[in-house]
């Protein structure tokens, strides 16, 4: 069975049963037992009209729960007042699912999590798993997630802004698990900017089609970090890097800046040094000065200052790292580079110690302490 | 999402406000405390933000290897002056204060006369996997 044609259904299937009537709420909640259903059922050979398939499962599965709710209404001696199908306007339908999930009234996980589910045709349990949370807690945080929305029209337009950042995180926050969750952001995102006219939104997916194809550089055998200068350049996807530059390109020309085409702009950089040494570190300083201008983020100038390293001397890049705040994360990890970069062997080893010691996730702290490890040793 | 582990100690914490021995509590007094804790997990599965939650018995041993061919070396029961983990509750919540917000619920958990233990708890945070974008 074609998993991944059964949840591109998802969106489609799920807005059939809200233009006809439905809530997002309880539509939502057809289509993944229907989800559910067709996982079960399309073991060996998938239905001739999958889509007829599921529409016609989720909107039965819908009028059962419409029933058993009415009938409980009728025994609770309630009026019956079944909701007059509203037309729904002939809008991109898809697009109208993006906003809802990723409405600013959700929390940024709430929305990641319905997203996921209303969107991409997850289903709860590989949602939980792909969080690392049970899949009970999972269900809830939909719930809920629903709850929020549910007096939202689904006929008006969105904030593209907030749709953005949520799949953002959905590609640079994702734990490892069965589903690939940086795959999907890449499903996704390629989905959204197709239906949206928005620089930024051609923007993320340059960035993440760009870091997309360091995939397989960016971890050793034995699931070690590599960092960007050691990594095998050869092992980079030349076609995801030709489709990301072209789609920035495109993007740049209608001049409209924002953070996602700067940060990509940043990334096809480093995409077009055929090794380390080569890499044009200037033109990275001055992408790094749009990028502080268009967001008050201080990582940037953390980066920045990493960078000015690599362009005008570790001394340089060590100036500009100390008019920044010395609580920022990865600050030290940066001190402790630019200090090995410039000969003093010993200050370096004892801040890359220090910032393992800080690092907030294992696989940078495992590099750090091979860094200090090896230092001493040397 | 950041994930936080809750501790709890037996032992090796700072003293609590309220602090008579669970054995010398009524039992009423032990079921309200009981009945608390399990209402806690339930609303944090509610809210979407409950991931684990265990308790460990008291006993326990110091176990290490001992060589190629040798058993493992036992060593116990544990001295009075260890530091004593009682149990934990694992959280996954929006931010680093919600994390504290929760476990200061979980401290107000009543104790002797129905008042609150004020029990300390370490809240640590879990390392994370790394994010794709660091440039």
């Amino acid at each position: 069975m074609d998993e991944l044609l059964l949840r591109s259904l998802t969106p489609s299937v799920l807005t059939v049963l809200v233009r006809r009537g439905a809530d997002f709420a309880a539509a939502e909640d057809a289509v993944q037992d229907a989800l559910v259903e067709a996982l079960r059922v399309w073991t060996d050979d998938m239905p001739r009209d999958p889509k007829g398939w599921l529409i016609t499962v989720a909107w039965r599965r819908f009028l059962d729960a419409t029933r058993a709710d009415a009938a409980r209404r009728r025994r609770e001696n309630r009026v019956e007042e079944e909701p007059s199908p509203e037309p729904v306007p002939a809008v991109d339908d898809t697009l109208q699912l993006y906003f809802l999930c990723a409405h600013p009234s959700l929390t940024p996980a709430s929305a990641v999590a319905l997203t996921l589910r209303a969107v991409g045709g997850l289903t709860t349990r590989q949602i939980a798993e792909a969080y690392l949370v049970p899949e009970a807690t999972m269900a809830q945080r939909i719930s809920r997630a629903k709850r929020t929305v549910s007096g939202v029209r689904f006929d008006r337009p969105g904030d593209v802004a907030t749709v953005l950042r949520v799949l953002y995180l959905v590609f640079n926050e994702g734990y490892s698990g069965d589903i690939d969750l940086a795959a999907e952001a890449v499903r996704l995102t390629r989905q959204l900017a197709a239906r949206v006219d928005h620089p930024e939104a051609a923007g993320l997916l340059a960035l993440i089609l760009l870091h997309q194809a360091r995939r397989a550089a960016r971890t050793a055998p034995d699931g070690s970090l590599v960092p960007l200068a050691e990594q095998d350049r050869g092992r980079w996807d030349t076609a995801l890097i030709a489709e990301g530059v072209g789609i920035l390109q495109a993007a740049l020309a209608r001049d409209r800046l924002g953070e996602f085409q700067a940060q990509a702009a940043i990334a096809a950089l480093h995409a077009d040094a055929p090794t380390a040494e080569e890499t044009d570190w200037v033109q990275i300083v001055e992408w790094y000065d749009e990028l502080a201008a268009l967001t008050d983020n201080p990582v940037v100038l953390l980066n920045r200052a990493v960078a000015v390293g690599e362009a005008d001397g570790p001394r340089a890049g060590l100036a500009a790292l100390a008019g920044l705040d010395a609580a920022l994360p990865r600050h030290t990890a940066a001190a402790a580079y630019l200090h090995e970069r410039a000969g003093d062997l010993t200050t370096a080893a004892r801040l890359y110690a220090e910032a393992a010691h800080k690092a907030s996730n294992l696989a940078e702290r495992d590099h750090l302490t091979r860094q200090a490890a090896r230092l001493n040793a040397g | 999402m950041a994930k936080y582990l809750l501790l709890k100690h037996y032992r090796g914490a700072p003293a609590p406000v309220n602090d008579v021995p669970m054995d010398q509590w009524s039992p009423q007094e032990v079921a309200a405390h009981m009945w608390y804790m399990s209402d806690f997990a339930a609303r944090l599965e509610k809210t979407g933000e409950f991931v684990d939650g265990q308790a460990l018995a008291p006993e326990g041993a110091w176990v290490r290897y001992d060589g190629e061919g040798r058993p493992p070396v036992t060593d116990g029961p544990f001295a009075e002056t260890k530091d004593l983990v009682a149990g934990w509750m694992v959280i996954d919540v929006d931010s680093y204060e919600r994390a504290v917000e929760l476990a200061g619920e979980l401290s107000a958990a009543p104790g002797a006369g129905g008042e609150p233990i004020h029990e300390w708890l370490e809240v640590r945070p879990f390392l994370t996997a790394p994010p794709t974008i660091t440039e």
